[in-house]
């Protein structure tokens, strides 16, 4: 993984000149990345069928579970962090598996951060399916496993743009990682639990400036790359 | 002082280097050390302040305690206060910290065991060249203070419960002033980032030497009161401790690393390496754990004894 980042990451001095050691850069990209796309996978993969059974079904209490997750859309990351903190830290009910200061901790917190956007577009994106593509689906004999999929085929556009939604909050988000994370670098220069985020905050700390811009720079590129895949794919699918 | 440590050290630290070499050799082995423990392939957390990190003293330290124990060291920099809170539960092994009230709390209770002196700087007051309060050259930390005060020039406080912040309560309360109003703004952040916003607003504000050294072709603030090391008041000398957290109160702490790391940055190498850590052609930091004058004060609380423990 960190093989071909470093690769590409030897461009970089043709234009700029980091003071950093080999390997940094694209440690640190590679945490950011490994952190972000696992927390969002663990939350797509939580907030999907979440999402259809809302949009599919009706029970009490279903507008206080929509505001709740809409509640947690906006829910400020630096207390994701203290609440994961306290989960984690060897005080907590999880404190025997000595999570602090881990990448899975990082992880536990931004899968917080990242699952009610995800949850609540997907579900937007559901419900907004229109009401005819479900009855045609009916009345040409589907089940309800056939809706549903029919459904989902429309509304992956919308899904897409959650999944988006919730890797842009797990992956520019500083406030949490560095609570439970901690910004540690072994002493060689590699990163265990520092962010691109977090690396920022730590140059502009030390009034380094110029190389946060830097930093912020790669991380803006990265969120623009995985933003235009992820677009591809849903325009191949509306052209088709 | 700092050359007569130096040769002290030089002197001893050829003798002890070898008998420290071989116990790592004996430890970071096959065990052949017989009631060593091994350590070999554990990790070590450390927390400690933003000072000692942004310096980048550790990392240039760091790797030759990790060799020599085949260990890993994951250093969290997160300013005293948080340093010790994340020890006080238990989430690190061992804590380095500059503010020995807070240290000597931190052992009453319980939590910290095994404190060394380790080394130290000093703090300076730093400001802009206009020097609006007048305070350049003043002897008294307290007297300067007083004039920023008096003259409501700008100054900015860490004001996050880090060491320096601590330091610099301890200093108002010795001037007998109690900071506030509009010149004084407290910034929450660390000390890169306070000298940032003092440069920017062309503020007073109190330093560690070694980060304003490591800071200071990116501002324009200058020393205006020195501290002990360039002959300033004794009340701005900065000393940093280290304590391996109790393994009786956490017992998930790695106590055997801790003490091995203790031993180690305390050894006359480590020590060593420390006085030869420059930046910007400058001495950062001075060791205090090698003296021909052992402080036994420095194990306990300051001001303890036998008599007074049984209230």
């Amino acid at each position: 993984m960190t093989v071909p980042l470093d690769s590409a990451l030897q461009l970089l001095p043709a234009f700029l000149d980091l003071p950093f050691r080999e390997g940094y850069v694209a440690s640190i990209i590679y945490v950011s990345l490994y952190v972000s796309l696992i927390a969002v996978t663990l939350s797509t993969l939580f907030s999907i069928p979440v999402a259809i059974v809302m949009g599919f079904t009706d029970f009490p209490g279903k507008q206080f579970v929509k505001s709740v997750i809409n509640t947690g859309m906006g829910f400020p990351s630096v207390v994701v962090g203290l609440v994961v903190l306290f989960a984690v830290s060897n005080q907590g009910p999880l404190g025997s598996l000595n999570l602090i200061f881990t990448k899975e901790a990082m992880i536990m917190s931004q899968f917080v951060l990242a699952t009610p956007p995800i949850t609540a577009i997907s579900l937007a994106a559901i419900t907004s399916v229109n009401e005819n593509v479900r009855d045609a689906a009916h009345v040409l004999g589907g089940t309800r496993l056939d809706v549903a999929l029919v459904v989902i085929k429309e509304a992956r556009y919308g899904i897409a743009t959650a999944i988006l939604a919730g890797f842009g909050r797990a992956i520019s988000e500083v406030g949490s990682v560095l609570i439970v994370g901690g910004n540690i670098t072994s002493a060689d220069g590699v990163s265990k639990t520092r962010t691109l985020t977090t690396a920022i905050q730590l140059e502009a700390r030390q009034g380094q400036y110029e190389t946060a811009m830097v930093l912020g720079a790669i991380l803006v590129v990265l969120v623009l790359t995985i933003n235009a895949i992820v677009v591809r794919f849903g325009d191949q699918g509306v052209q088709r | 002082m700092p050359i007569q440590r130096r040769q002290f050290i030089a002197a001893v630290g050829a003798g002890t280097l070898t008998s420290v070499a071989g116990c790592g050799q004996a430890i970071g082995g096959n065990g052949a050390g017989g009631n060593q423990p091994d350590v070999a392939g554990e990790t070590l957390t450390l927390t400690t302040t933003t000072s000692t990190y942004d310096t980048g003293l550790l990392d240039e330290i760091h790797p030759d305690f990790e060799e020599m124990y085949g260990v890993t060291v994951d250093a969290v920099a997160q300013g005293t206060g948080a340093a010790l809170e994340s020890a006080r539960n238990g989430d690190s092994d061992v804590v380095m910290v500059h503010a020995r009230g807070l240290e000597d709390e931190f052992m009453r209770n319980g939590y910290g065991i095994n404190r060394r002196d380790l080394m130290f700087n000093d703090f300076v007051i730093v400001g802009p060249e206009s020097d609006p309060a007048g305070v350049q050259g003043m002897s008294s930390a307290t007297e300067a203070l007083d004039a920023i005060a008096d003259t409501e020039a700008p100054f900015v406080s860490r004001g996050d419960n880090s060491g320096t912040h601590a330091k610099e309560r301890n200093l108002w309360a010795a001037a007998g002033t109690e900071p506030g109003g509009d010149w004084y703004q407290e910034t929450g952040s660390g000390m890169g980032e306070a000298l940032n916003i003092a440069n920017q607003q062309g503020a007073y504000t109190l330093s560690d030497r070694g980060t304003f050294i490591s800071q200071r072709s990116e501002i324009d603030l200058t020393i205006l009161v020195q501290g002990p090391i360039e002959d300033g008041p004794e009340i701005l000398a900065n000393p940093y401790g280290i304590m391996a957290v109790n393994p009786g109160v956490h017992d998930n702490a790695n106590y055997d690393l801790a003490m091995a790391y203790i031993g180690w940055i305390t050894s006359p190498g480590a020590q060593e390496a420390i006085s030869n850590y420059q930046m910007n052609g400058e001495q950062l930091f001075f060791p205090e754990a090698v003296s021909e004058d052992p402080n036994f004060q420095q194990y306990v609380p300051e001001g303890w004894s036998s008599d007074s423990s049984d209230e």
